[in-house]
This record gives structure tokens, C-alpha cells and sequence, in this order.
């Protein structure tokens, strides 16, 4: 049946498809500022007014449109003409990636005063991951946080921000590429089974069908969709299309059609013969003799795996010191087991890539990643391709958090294209995101710390053992890191480090913020904590006696002192320490319920400014003839913020505003190289090259000058001004271009510390946590972008306490996902993120752009440990589990509950 | 004014029903009627959060023209199709003190306030979920399911009856849930009610609705914590005022019999138990005492 309705103030005709919602319609018609995030009415992205009132469009039945007026958050207003919910997100700065903005301005646009008085329930339909909702909240209200103009160091807007808040910034799908076909994936039903025939025929016969796609199709080259600058610190042990099945939901075949739909029915039409595999889902299983050896098949050296034979991906075992005898020794020594859980990104664009053959031939991918260089890199070597047969670029890309730091959708979109010699697109379902993309290691870390009598740590040993699932991606990288800067952050004597990175047929972990840190500081600040009890020593004191002071090696268990990395600068630490103790001090924001008990806690965490062994970028900053300045750099912006501050760089040399900056970023035929979006680098290593090159613009615009006969002057206005007079861009280009190259490669590290502090009350009856006053000190440096800066903090900040209180996909002891919905998976609601004072440490490392360390990560890495150290001084009993959700807090405080008949007890020990 | 015929042209996106076939807007009983491979849809709000495979067509109810809520001689009557924000909107009814709980359970919903406008009491009914407010509401009020069955008949079940389980109900095919009954003597009654979460505005993990009817029998609905609502009914206690709710210990025995308690990722069951418990402890003091 037709239906004509009005969109955004225009007359639409059009017949639905039965069985359509409005969300599809509305961007099948091109209006693509209405956003996908989870197409079950969960996360409010997609919300439009329908006859003034909001919906998800995304449930909203198409059939029922006849004769309705639909407005988006495009008919709301557009960039030089915006809604005043428009306007005050941008003030605000009400948002990072800007994915859920559109959802979250029509929404609050139709809000009536009561609602804008209870926020929590009136956005509980709208879900932000990477804000922590502050600055949602400030928008709401009319708060103004950004300063027009700023250059360095001042709180400048997103240069995206007005066609954010219109919908007009494309993200990676907000395209048209005519002919497009669509890519389905047939997931395994089989956590461990061998493919032995795929019989196509039924679904190739069916209408719109133009290629199905099986493992006989594709490369056999193995490969690792973790991607790195260096490929070989990832396990070469993944294929395109596997004949071998590790994980329930691992692709079998793929199946390529004119339509999303069409290629949906034809999945069901495959016929698939499995031969069911033994399989193993336990990590301490899985690397005892005679377990099921989940790769098996694998030669160690070809992957680069330590033993495939006991499914072990990666493992460490090394010591410095003598950590036995320093514990005999001891005046206080405390020994504990913590668990951390499964944790999904939820970034609210899911994995997505578009893909088709230029005119040139060349296979171009536009991607949702935060490494389009070393994605194209990959895809060159997997399909034997040159180099530069290869382009990959990103749109802005709706948020990442690590989980963009992989090869999921591209590899499958390039097959297709390259078969089929058309367009394709592989769109990933929030449901995938749960079931096929990798998730935060859950880990089960045993630490021992031990200390003199006068609070002196004088042993640290950790035990680290982590389900990186059914593939090797990141596997070996966040082992490693995860024990390192947990460990480094204290002078030691002797110290232990056993970690263990082992396969098993459970969906794959994989890179997410804070990169294996968050899990092995949550078990270490635990157990400091309780170490400060037992020696009665205030916890943030004993962390001030014993944290790395400016100067110390930065090393675990290393004899020698490592060379790339130093502690350079101020204090950070200490300075961290002091802040949260102070601010922790303050009032309560939140009042204590009578009755329940409360109590406070801290943790320190340390990260490292840059992942080891170079990360690179290059910059290229040109005058243009209207007096703006282009910036071509590599980096991705996924909401990190990375480019406002690139910009503000170049304008602060340059002598202009950043909105004079037109920027040309993440495509691997704009900048020279970058390695990507990762490890927070967009500041301290892309930032480095952007103003380098700003620099030597600014040099050359110098001698230009000069050559003109105003030698003494600065740039400025896009132009330069001395002497009493004014070059515009023009005069100074009639001579030929203008141009500064800037590189980075981010050899030289240092480190920046965390400290979180929280006080929280515990209902003994219902086991929630209640935060009361929640204080985060950051040791950034010199901070270029206060407001942007304090949003990452709280974003970061907003994901710990997630992990610490709500989050967990649950996985059965079959492997088969539990959790694939946004409304199974308790992603952090507005209601359920505690306002958070936000500190930084005044300090400044040689290191980073103007004195900057990278602050991207790190926020996460303290939050659990120090909520869960304010559990225990409340309720007198410690939680070794995450998340500490309500019912294992109260089943911590009911032990003769633990043995009623239940599921699989809480982690409580 | 129209798109230009550039813009008309098509880009298709996922997450449609896409085994759905056929769309049938119903206006008269009969066309009501799902036929094998319908389903009937209500609001939609669930239907299509998720794939629904072997779903060819849809019965759209929504277009029947029943009234979203009319006053009957015994009370209220809620159209199936009646969207929670028209419940949640009805106007406060003289006596009516249960009507309190209207809001309550709307709230209840995980879903937010613009779920509420799409989302039918009917259709929270039929999806049969532990978590569904609308089936505590309705079996917390005695309320009774107007069923139409196929034949042009219709017949009457008690919601507590109606729902025996997760995604389970006693609806047969090709019957209509047409309406939801909710009678004076439970609309008139003294309300209390209380909810738990594993997070602040989450779903709800336990949701036990309290009633005390004038003739001092105090019900107990419990939902969430159990796979179906769960109720418990005990007479008033004569005393020297004209009855009492029974005691606490009668109370919470009654509830702790239910004995089988929910496990689903919302929550321990061992906490929901000890949950509900409290809630009933909770409820029955709340409504103690005072004139009924």
C-alpha cells in the first residue's frame, strides 16, 4: 500500500515494503541524519517526531505512515540556521563521536519542562557511550562550555559540531552508491564444528541473489583482524571464510544481494553440513594437557603463536627480585583472586564498511575503523594486492574505543567486491556486535602484594590468565600490556609477573580502552588496599610512598632500564594523589539513605602515553589563497577529539582560528601515513605531526615574507602581519604554493597517571551501590582543550563504572552469547552515571604537542577498583567480582545465601 | 512539493521483517483474524526489535477503532490496542485509588516514554515477558482477558491465567486478545507497590504489586521474579478493627512457596527471591491497619 506523508516540510509518495519500519524508509529516501544504533528501540539514535510527538523510528511500522508529518533532527534546523537544542549541544559540547546526537536532539526538542526536570527517565531511552552525560545534561539546561575561536589550550567546538547537531556529518553509510548490493552473514550455530559442504544452490536460485560467498571462495592466507603498526605482534590464525568454526556465530558463508532483505532470506535457504568438533570454553580448561586445542592446526612459528598445542596464544613468566623470600620477610602480605567480565564496546555506529572498484580498478573500502592505513595494508596482503591498488578512508566515525582497531568488515566486503566487480555493503546488526565482534578480555588475575612495616612495597606479583576466545587478535598485545603499567606504577624490589593468553571456543576478545589495564588494576588497587589496612596505613598515603616517582625505570620485570620510556616532567602521580585526596574530602552530591552503610575508596592507575615500538604520523598544512589553511593527517576522528585539537594547533601557529581550518583527514590517498587512532595518540603523536608541520608552514610563510620585504612579523589572519603591514595568503602565494610537512613517530614515551576516588552508601537489603561523591584527578599535562578533555575523563570515567557496577555479556558454559541486546546488556543510561568532579594535575611532558600527554584511555583504568574499595570499607567484605552488580553485592553480604540453588555462583572469591 | 526523482530512488537498509509478506490493516472483526503465519501487531515495539523469522504476514489491530478505554457498569475496559500513555492518561476516576498503579506499571517499562505511545497494553500482554508491567498490572487488578476466538465467539480468562510462562500464553490460534477487564472491587482497593532492578531505571528483576479490597482480602501479585505473575490471596484477619491484612509471616510463606524463581541476566534468583520477600514483608506493613 502507498503512503504520502511529509518529511522534513517535503511531500514523499512512496510504497513500504510489508514488514518496514520508518527508519529504513527514512534513509532509503536519503535521510540519513536518522542514525542506526541498535534497531530494537533501545538506544534512541533513530528517533524522528511523528506528528510532532517522538518515536523510535526504527520500530515504527511504515504502513502506518499515510498521511503523517515526520520531522528529523535535518528538519529541526540546518548548520547556519540551527534548532536552539541544536545550538545548545554545540555550546554544551554535548557530544564526542556525535552518533547518538541526532536521536538525543530530537528527543530533548520535544521534551515539555517536566521531562527536562527528570532527565534520567526522559532520556532513558536515549544511550550516549561516549559522553557520560554530562555535557548531555549541560545542554539541556543551556550550559555553554565551548569558547568561540579558541587556539591551544582554550575549549574549542568540535569543527563538526553544527552538522553534528543537524545531521549533516556524514558517518561511514550517510552515502549513496548507486547499484549497492548488501552483504548477510551466516553465523555458526556450532561453537566448534569443521564446514564440510555448503550446498548454494537454493540460494542462489532465489531473486536478488548475486553471489554466495564459502571459505572455497576466499584466500586461505591467515591473517589477524587485530592490526597493529607492526603486523607481526598479532597471531596470523584468522581466515576470511574458515572451513573451521571456533565460535558460536563465526561466519560460514556470506551471501551477496540487491538487497539487506534479500540477502537475509537466502541465508536460510544455505544448506551447510557441519561435522560437530570437541570444544573448550573454560580458560583454566584450556590450558591444562589433553584439552581441546582450539588451533590445533596451526604451526606456532607461521602464526606466531607461543603453543597452539595448549591453546596458548601468548604467556610471560618472569621475576625480578626474589619475590618469595621478600614475602617471608614481610610485615603485611595480601593474596586474592579477582574476576572481571566481558564487556562490549557499544559504539553506537556498529562495524560497517562500503566498498566498490574506483575507475581506476582500485578496491576503495569506506570503513568505520580507527586504522584505515593498516586496514588497507592488511587487505593489500590478504588479497595479494599492491599497495597502492588499495585506498581505505573513513567518514567520522560513531565511536570506536578500541574496538575499531580491527579488520571485521572488511575483508568480507572486499571479497565481494572483488568477485562481484560491483558496490557492496556489510553492515553489522547490534546483535553482531554482541556475538561476533570481540569484547574486553574477561580475566582472572591472583596478585600478592607484600610491604615492610613502615608501608614500604617490597613484593608485587601478579598471576594473569585471560580468555582471548576463539582468535588471537589482540591476545598477544593486551597480555602484555595489561601487566605492565598495573604492575610499573609502584617501586618494587621484587616483583612476578605470570601471564597466561589462551584460546577457547568463546567469542573473541579483543582491544578495548585501556587495552587489558583496567583488569589487572582493578585486582592490584584491590589488593593495595587491603594491604593498607592490614598496615593500617591510609590507603592514598600508602600509594604516595610507594608510586613511581619522575625519574624511576618505568619496568616490571626487567633487569635493565628500558630505554623508550621515562617519567619525565612533574610528579603527576603524586599531584593526582593529592587532588583526590582533597576533592574526595568535599561534600556528598548524593545523600546517603539512612541505614546504609558508606565508605570510600581510591585507586591509582598508570598508562603509558604511546604503545611501544613507534607509532607513526604524518602531516601536511598548506596555505590556501582565501586565507584558510588545509590540514591533511591520517587520524580518524571517532569522537576522541583528537581533531579539534589539531586544529586548534594549527591555528595557534598559524596565527588564526580553527574554524579557518578545513581539514582533510583519515584517507590512506590524503596523508603520507598514520598508524592510527589508537593507544590515545591522536594528540600526542598525530598532534606532534600536525603542529610540526603547522611549524614549518609557518617557517616557509617566514621566508616568503621576508622575500616580500617583511622579514620581521608573525602569521596571522591567514595572512602575515609586520611592520606595520599585512600580507594576505594571495600576496604570499603569487610565488608558488605554501606548504609544511610535519612526522612523527612516537619512539619516545613517557607515562601519565589516573587516580579516581569515590565514597558510595550500600543498601544491605537491595545491594545497590549508591555513589555519593565520585572525584577524578588526570595527569594530562599541559591541557590544550579543557572542556573536550574533561569530556573524555567523564566518558572514560562513565565506562568504568559500568564495568564496575552493570556490565557483562554473559556467555553460557556452551558459548553461546546470553546478552545480545542492548536491553539484556546494561549499557550506562543516564540514570545510572554519578556526576564526577573532574581534576587535572598541573603538569607537562617534553614529550607532547605544547606539553600535552595523551588522556584518552586512561580514565577507565582506576574506576572499578576504587568503587570496589568503597564497597569494602562500607560493608566490611570485600567483591572480587565485576561487575558488582546488586544481586552479587548482596548475595557478598548474605553468604548463607551463596548455597541455595541457583545458577553459577557470584564472584564472590 | 516532492523528492526529485533522484531521490526517489531506493537504498535499501536492514532490519526490516523481512519474511513479512503481507500487511493487513484491520477495520472489521473479522479481518482480525490471524491467519497461520500472521501475527497480529500492536504497537510494534517489540515485534520489530527483533528478527522475526517465519513471521509472513501482520494483522494490524491497531486500525479496529476500539476504544482505547471505556468506563464499564463493573468497572474499566482497556482495549488491547490502547497505548500505555493512554492508560497511563486516563483521568483520575472518583474512588478508584488502584488507578495509582497505572502509572506505576507504565513506568515499570524498560522502554521509554516514546516506546509508551507506540506500545499497547495488548500487546505487553500477549509478548508473555516475566518483566511485563502490563501483565502485573492487569493480574494484580484481577483483570480479565476479553479474548475473541475465531469462530466470531469470545471467551473470558483471568490474565493470572492467561500468561503460564515466558513467551506462553493459553491464546490459541487464531484468537484476539480484543480487550483487558479490570473490575470495580479491585479499582476501589488500597494499592502499594514495589519494584527492583539491576540498574536504576532498568528492567525490572522483581515488580510485586499489593492489594487490599474492602472486604480486608489482601492479594499479592508477583511478577518478574517468577516466569509468570504469581499470585497469593488471603483472607482478612477478623480483629477488633473490622479485619486486618494477615500477618507477615503468613505473607511472606505464601510468597516463599511460589518457589521457583526467575534466572535470566536481570538477576540472581536467589536475590529475587530474597527480593520479593522483602517486597511482600514491605507491602503487607504498608498496608496493615487503617480502614480499608
Amino acid at each position: 500500500m502507498r503512503v504520502r506523508l511529509e518529511i522534513d516540510g517535503r511531500t514523499v509518495d512512496v510504497e513500504p515494503r510489508p514488514g518496514q519500519v520508518l527508519r529504513t524508509l527514512l534513509r532509503e529516501l536519503g535521510v540519513h541524519g536518522v542514525k542506526k544504533g541498535c534497531d530494537a528501540g533501545d538506544c534512541g539514535a533513530c528517533t524522528v517526531l511523528l506528528d510532532g510527538a517522538p518515536v523510535h523510528s526504527c520500530l515504527y511500522p511504515a504502513h502506518r505512515l499515510d498521511g503523517t508529518a515526520v520531522t528529523t533532527v535535518e528538519g529541526l534546523g540546518t548548520p547556519d540556521d540551527l534548532h536552539p537544542v541544536q545550538r545548545a549541544f554545540v555550546d554544551a559540547a554535548g557530544f564526542q563521536c556525535g552518533f547518538c546526537t541526532a536521536g538525543m536532539v530530537v528527543t530533548v526538542a520535544a521534551m515539555d519542562d517536566a521531562q527536562r526536570a527528570d532527565l534520567p527517565r526522559a532520556l532513558k531511552g536515549n544511550i550516549c557511550r561516549c559522553t557520560g552525560y554530562r555535557s548531555v545534561v549541560d545542554a539541556v539546561h543551556g550550559t555553554v562550555n565551548v569558547e568561540p575561536d579558541a587556539t591551544a589550550g582554550g575549549s574549542a567546538a568540535a569543527p563538526a559540531a553544527t552538522r553534528v547537531v543537524t545531521g549533516r556529518e556524514p558517518y561511514t553509510l550517510d552515502v549513496r552508491t548507486p547499484d549497492l548490493l548488501h552483504l548477510a552473514v551466516l553465523g555458526s550455530p556450532h561453537a566448534s564444528a569443521r564446514v564440510v559442504s555448503v550446498d548454494a544452490r537454493a540460494a542462489l536460485a532465489l531473486p536478488g541473489v548475486r553471489a554466495v560467498l564459502t571459505h572455497a571462495d576466499a584466500p586461505a592466507t591467515l591473517f589477524s583482524t587485530g592490526r597493529h603498526q607492526n603486523r607481526l605482534e598479532d597471531p596470523d590464525d584468522t581466515r576470511v571464510l574458515d572451513p573451521v568454526l571456533r565460535f558460536r556465530g563465526q561466519r560460514v558463508a556470506a551471501v551477496v544481494a540487491d538487497s539487506p532483505a534479500e540477502a537475509e532470506r537466502a541465508l536460510a535457504a544455505l544448506v551447510v553440513e557441519y561435522a560437530v568438533l570437541p570444544a573448550v570454553h573454560d580458560p583454566e580448561q584450556a590450558r591444562r594437557p589433553g584439552a581441546w586445542a582450539v588451533h590445533g592446526d596451526k604451526d606456532a612459528a607461521t602464526s606466531r603463536l607461543v603453543d597452539p598445542g595448549r591453546n596458548t596464544v601468548a604467556e610471560l613468566h618472569a621475576e625480578r627480585g626474589d619475590v618469595s623470600a621478600a614475602v617471608a620477610r614481610a610485615a603485611a602480605v595480601v593474596t586474592g583472586t579477582w574476576t572481571t567480565a566481558r564487556v562490549s564496546h557499544v559504539a553506537l555506529e556498529t562495524h560497517a564498511t562500503r566498498g566498490w572498484l574506483d575507475a581506476d580498478g582500485r578496491l576503495v573500502l569506506r570503513t568505520s575503523s580507527q586504522v584505515p592505513y593498516l586496514v588497507r595494508d592488511e587487505i593489500a596482503r590478504v588479497f595479494d594486492l599492491d599497495r597502492e591498488r588499495v585506498r581505505v578512508f573513513t567518514a567520522r566515525v560513531g565511536g570506536g574505543f578500541g574496538g575499531k582497531q580491527e579488520l571485521l568488515t572488511e575483508d568480507l566486503v572486499a571479497l565481494a567486491v572483488l568477485r562481484t566487480g560491483r558496490a557492496v555493503q556489510y553492515e553489522m546488526s547490534r546483535e553482531d556486535e554482541f556475538t561476533r565482534a570481540p569484547l574486553r578480555h574477561p580475566m582472572r588475575v591472583r596478585v600478592t602484594v607484600a610491604a615492610d612495616a613502615g608501608g614500604t612495597l617490597t613484593a608485587l606479583a601478579v598471576d594473569q590468565l585471560m580468555d582471548t576466545g576463539a582468535y588471537g587478535n589482540h591476545g598477544v598485545g593486551v597480555m602484555y600490556h595489561s601487566v605492565h603499567e598495573s604492575v610499573a606504577v609502584y617501586r618494587c624490589a621484587n616483583v612476578r609477573v605470570d601471564a597466561q593468553s589462551v584460546y577457547t571456543n568463546n567469542p573473541p576478545s579483543g582491544a578495548f580502552r585501556g587495552y587489558g589495564l583496567g583488569q589487572v588494576t582493578f585486582a592490584v588497587e584491590s589488593a593495595m588496599d587491603d594491604l593498607a589496612r592490614a598496615l593500617g596505613i591510609d590507603p592514598v598515603e600508602l600509594r604516595r610512598r610507594n608510586v613511581l616517582r619522575p625519574g624511576d625505570p618505568v619496568r616490571t620485570v626487567e633487569e635493565h632500564v628500558p630505554a623508550d620510556i621515562t617519567y619525565d616532567g612533574e610528579h603527576g602521580a603524586g599531584a593526582c594523589l593529592d587532588l583526590v585526596a582533597d576533592a574526595l574530602a568535599g561534600p556528598d552530591d548524593v545523600p546517603a539513605p539512612p541505614g546504609w552503610p558508606a565508605g570510600q575508596g581510591v585507586a591509582l592507575a598508570m598508562i603509558a602515553t604511546i604503545p611501544p615500538r613507534g607509532h607513526f604520523a604524518d602531516a601536511v598544512v598548506r596555505l590556501l589563497p582565501d586565507g584558510t589553511v588545509e590540514l591533511e593527517v591520517g587520524t580518524a576522528d571517532f569522537g576522541s577529539g583528537s581533531t579539534t585539537v589539531h586544529a586548534q594547533l594549527v591555528a595557534q601557529v598559524l596565527g588564526t582560528v580553527p574554524g579557518r581550518v578545513r581539514i582533510r583527514q583519515s584517507d590512506t590517498d590524503v596523508a603520507g601515513f598514520d598508524t592510527g587512532a589508537y593507544g590515545s595518540t591522536g594528540v600526542v603523536v598525530a598532534g606532534r605531526a600536525v603542529h610540526a608541520a603547522a611549524t614549518a608552514l609557518a617557517a616557509t610563510v617566514r621566508e616568503r615574507a621576508a622575500g616580500l620585504g617583511v622579514p620581521d612579523g608573525v602569521p596571522a589572519d591567514g595572512g602575515w602581519r609586520g611592520e606595520g603591514r599585512f600580507l594576505t595568503a594571495a600576496d604570499l602565494l603569487a610565488a608558488g604554493p605554501l606548504e609544511g610537512r610535519g612526522h612523527h613517530d612516537g619512539r619516545q614515551r613517557t607515562v601519565a597517571f589516573n587516580v579516581h576516588g569515590v565514597r558510595v552508601a550500600v543498601d544491605p537489603d537491595s545491594g545497590e551501590v549508591r555513589v555519593l561523591r565520585s572525584v577524578h584527578a588526570a595527569d594530562a599535562g599541559v591541557v590544550l582543550n579543557p572542556e573536550q578533555l574533561r569530556g573524555q575523563v567523564e566518558g572514560g570515567v562513565a565506562q568504568g563504572f559500568g564495568s564496575a557496577l552493570l556490565e557483562e555479556v554473559r556467555v553460557d558454559d556452551a558459548g553461546r552469547v546470553t546478552t545480545s541486546t542492548l536491553r539484556a546488556y546494561r549499557v550506562p543510561r543516564l540514570a545510572d552515571v554519578p556526576l564526577t568532579h573532574v581534576l587535572f594535575a598541573p603538569t607537562h611532558s617534553d614529550l607532547g604537542p605544547l606539553g600535552a600527554k595523551s588522556m584518552s584511555e586512561a580514565p577507565y583504568n582506576p574506576v572499578a577498583p576504587a568503587v570496589a574499595n568503597a564497597v569494602r570499607d562500607a560493608v566490611g567484605v570485600r567483591p572480587y567480582g565485576l561487575p558488582m552488580t546488586r544481586d552479587r553485592v548482596w548475595l557478598l553480604l548474605h553468604p548463607e545465601e551463596a548455597g541455595r540453588a541457583s545458577r553459577a555462583p557470584g564472584p564472590t572469591g | 512539493m516532492g523528492y526529485t526523482p533522484d531521490t526517489q530512488v531506493l537504498f535499501p537498509q536492514a532490519m526490516d521483517l523481512v519474511d513479512v509478506r503481507d500487511v493487513r490493516v484491520a477495520r472489521t472483526r473479522p479481518q482480525t483474524v490471524p491467519l497461520p503465519g500472521e501475527v497480529v501487531l500492536g504497537g510494534g515495539t517489540w515485534l520489530f526489535s527483533e528478527p522475526q523469522p517465519g513471521v509472513h504476514g501482520l494483522v494490524d489491530v491497531t486500525t479496529a477503532g476500539w476504544e482505547p478505554w471505556t468506563r464499564t457498569p463493573d468497572g474499566l475496559r482497556v482495549a488491547a490496542t490502547c497505548t500505555l500513555a493512554e492508560l497511563a492518561a486516563i483521568p483520575a476516576q472518583p474512588g478508584w485509588s488502584a488507578q495509582s498503579l497505572f502509572g506505576t506499571a507504565v513506568d515499570a517499562l524498560l522502554g521509554s516514554w516514546k516506546i509508551h505511545r507506540v506500545a499497547t497494553v495488548g500487546g505487553n500482554l500477549c509478548l508473555a515477558l516475566p518483566a511485563g508491567p502490563m501483565i502485573a498490572l492487569a493480574a494484580a487488578l484481577d483483570g480479565t482477558a476479553l479474548v475473541w476466538t475465531p469462530d466470531g465467539g469470545e471467551r473470558r480468562v483471568p490474565v493470572l491465567d492467561l500468561v503460564t510462562g515466558v513467551r506462553r500464553t493459553t491464546l490459541r490460534a487464531g484468537e484476539v486478545l480484543r480487550a483487558v477487564d479490570l473490575p470495580e472491587h479491585a479499582l476501589t482497593a488500597r494499592v502499594a507497590s514495589r519494584r527492583a532492578s539491576l540498574s536504576a531505571l532498568g528492567r525490572s528483576a522483581a515488580f510485586v504489586l499489593a492489594r487490599r479490597d474492602a472486604d480486608g482480602t489482601f492479594v499479592l501479585t508477583v511478577t518478574a521474579s517468577t516466569d509468570r505473575p504469581r499470585q497469593v490471596r488471603l483472607p482478612g484477619v477478623p480483629t477488633d478493627v473490622p479485619t486486618d491484612v494477615p500477618t507477615a509471616a503468613d505473607v511472606v510463606d505464601a510468597v516463599d512457596a511460589i518457589g521457583d524463581w526467575y534466572d535470566d541476566p536481570h538477576g540472581d534468583p536467589r536475590w529475587r527471591r530474597a527480593t520479593t520477600l522483602r517486597f511482600a514483608r514491605e507491602l503487607r506493613d504498608e498496608l496493615a491497619g487503617g480502614a480499608a
